[in-house]
């Protein structure tokens, strides 16, 4: 088990390798500083970006055992709270990104209320379904650019609090909302809240016998997921300066599962590093070969075969080995 | 209304649903049996169709093709069956989902590979590519025809062999209780096997009958592979009835849907609103409909017995 608060000597390797990771993320805009080149710092905050959303697929597909194939309109959403605002010359922060968290919770309350009522196979397959509803929805509004999206002229003003019109300044905004969403994903799943969440994941009709209505646990759970997701999104949108439906696309929602699963489902960092694993094989990928997909596909195939517990389970396996050679 | 355009369209929406009925089929069974998620199935779509196309250009005729390219297709979805699927039954739906979209990813890179980026478009045999009136009045492609025709012919080849012989039998027993019938001795590997093999050239058959029309192209199944797990969800995993019912409604409501829903629309509110909430609408339609049945009928329209 993990104790949290403990001196850093007592500390786990896991924990060290995620303080210094995000350490080096936290320095990373001084690097590019002094190179010059900021290639580093668009995929980190795309990284981060992908990793707040995976994080918060990760509160129900791994701690509440809620398979999603529809996360991905939750970063549709979001981004979309920011472009139509941004299209009506409502430029303000401390509206768009409200709405962002509004509309995803609504949303998510709305169809959660519904895809909670089925179960496996069912409801992988209408969460998908109402993703596809938004992904139709969208392409065929055609004031908002429909298929071929939206651009966002400028970034969202935050009242000249902080300025994220700068690649640096959306960067540390990025950053400083994973470590909230890392914090606040944490507490809840330390929470009596996440226990049950957990709980009824392990065994549901026990949670029934001893009074918890897991229902509507399940339903805050699925909507504080949607909000972050949502949240993701609005940075997602600020950060690309474009949206489109695209980015609901069911193939997206699939990847934000790949993404959990790398990195270990129902772990704090595990999504995070999966995101960095996803983002960084993509962009190396890449550039190898255009049939690039082949081997990610692959990958992903024998990941699932082979390799269980993700990046974060082989962390902790080298962990472990360096530990036993210690004593 | 006008007549004449409301009969095409109730045969164009025949014909999307007897295409997905022959995708929705073996989806249906495999998920119905084994309780396998499927989403690669889509591939095998789109692997019939650029099979079929690259055989009519090599042999010059469209019927050739196809009787060549079914058991191809099938051999396929056997391979893939032997060489990933076997491992991944006694895993959970999290595992198929992910691992299948990893063979999604693999089959489009690789077609991508060996067909090149371009769609291929295939000729059709005078004989079927011109237009037959069917009604007076009433003029309505010959191919579009025979895809019902043969939509309809295989959905009943289906209910004979499910419903009258040994192997239906045991494959209706593997959907109501796997676990029963494999203590009773049945090789339930086997059986999937085969189901996999025939939903896979039932899903080839489906892209070789739409490739005339819209052409091979990379990630074809993509898209309707959603919309067939849509119609086996509405019909009930496992019900091959079911399937067929609910693949019929999903492409009548989405044809129709896309065709008069505004002129529907228009009687309620005002033009100018119609014009642009009808696209988005049709859009959604069987993902709304989709949606309400689960809402009142979480396992579907037909549920097998005994689960």
């Amino acid at each position: 088990m993990q104790r949290d608060m403990l001196s850093p000597l007592d500390w786990k390797p896991k924990t060290w390798a995620m303080v210094v990771g995000l350490a080096l993320l936290a320095l990373l805009p001084g690097y590019v500083a002094f190179t010059e080149d900021t290639f580093y710092l668009d995929l980190a905050s795309r990284l981060m970006i992908l990793g707040i959303a995976a994080v918060s697929l990760n509160l129900i597909l791994g701690h509440g055992g809620m398979i999603s194939f529809g996360h991905a309109a939750y970063l549709g959403i979001g981004a979309y709270s920011v472009g139509i605002p941004a299209y009506y010359e409502i430029h303000d922060g401390f509206i768009q990104i409200p709405i962002a968290v509004a509309c995803s919770a609504l949303f998510a309350l709305i169809t959660g209320a519904i895809c909670l009522r089925t179960k496996g196979v069912y409801f992988i397959m209408i969460t998908m379904a109402f993703t596809q509803m938004v992904f139709f929805a969208f392409v065929s509004i055609e004031e908002y650019g429909g298929d071929d999206g939206l651009v966002i002229e400028l970034r969202s003003e935050f009242a000249g609090l902080f300025d994220i019109e700068g690649a640096t300044g959306l960067y540390y905004f990025i950053f400083a909302s994973l470590l909230a969403t890392l914090y606040l994903v944490h507490r809840i799943t330390r929470s009596r809240f996440g226990m049950v969440i957990e709980g009824a994941r392990g065994n549901e009709r026990r949670m029934h016998a001893i009074g918890y209505d897991t229902y509507r646990y399940r339903l805050v759970c699925y909507v504080i997921a949607g909000a972050i997701c949502g949240f993701a999104g609005a940075l997602l949108g600020n950060f690309t300066n474009f949206i489109s439906p695209e980015m609901m696309d069911w193939t997206a929602s699939g990847e934000l599962i790949f993404m959990v699963v790398l990195g270990g489902t129902g772990t704090l960092f595990g999504p995070i590093l999966g995101a960095a694993a996803f983002v960084l094989l993509e962009e190396w990928l890449s550039a190898i070969t255009i049939y690039w997909h082949f081997l990610f596909g692959a990958l992903l195939i024998l990941v699932v075969l082979f390799w269980r517990g993700g990046l974060n389970g082989l962390i902790d396996w080298i962990g472990r080995a360096a530990w036993r050679k210690r004593s | 209304m006008d007549w004449t355009l409301f009969v095409t369209q109730l045969l164009n929406g025949l014909q999307l649903g007897v295409l997905l009925f022959l995708l929705a089929s073996g989806l249906t069974l495999i998920f119905g049996i084994m309780d396998f998620v499927n989403l690669a199935h889509g591939s095998l779509y789109m692997v019939g169709a650029y099979l079929c196309a690259t055989l009519t250009q090599a042999t010059d005729s469209f019927v050739l093709a196809i009787v060549l390219a079914l058991p191809l297709t099938a051999l396929i979805g056997l391979a893939v069956e032997f060489v990933v699927i076997r491992r991944l039954y006694a895993r959970d739906h999290l595992d198929h989902v992910l691992a299948t979209f990893g063979l999604i990813l693999c089959f489009d890179a690789a077609v991508h590979l060996l067909w090149g980026p371009e769609g291929m478009a295939i000729r059709l045999p005078e004989v079927l590519d011109g237009q037959v009136e069917i009604l007076p009045g009433i003029v309505f492609p010959t191919f579009r025809l025979l895809i019902i025709g043969v939509g309809l012919l295989v959905a009943l080849g289906l209910y004979l062999v499910v419903t009258r012989t040994r192997a239906g039998m045991l494959i209706r027993a593997g959907a109501s209780n796997r676990t029963m019938i494999s203590a009773l001795g049945v090789d339930i590997q086997t059986l999937f096997t085969l189901v996999f093999a025939a939903g896979a050239a039932m899903a080839g058959l489906a892209g070789m009958m739409i490739a005339p029309i819209t052409e091979a192209s990379i990630g074809m199944g993509n898209e309707i592979i959603i919309v067939a797990f849509v119609v086996i969800i509405i019909g009930g995993i496992g019900s091959i009835k079911g399937a067929f019912l609910a693949a019929v409604l999903v492409g009548l409501i989405d044809t129709m849907g896309r065709s008069f829903l505004d002129t529907l629309l228009k009687l309620f509110i005002s033009d100018q609103n119609a014009e642009t909430a009808a696209p988005a609408l049709s859009a959604m339609l069987i993902y709304i409909l989709m949606a309400a049945i689960l809402a009142f009928q979480p396992q579907g329209l037909f549920p097998p017995k005994g689960r």
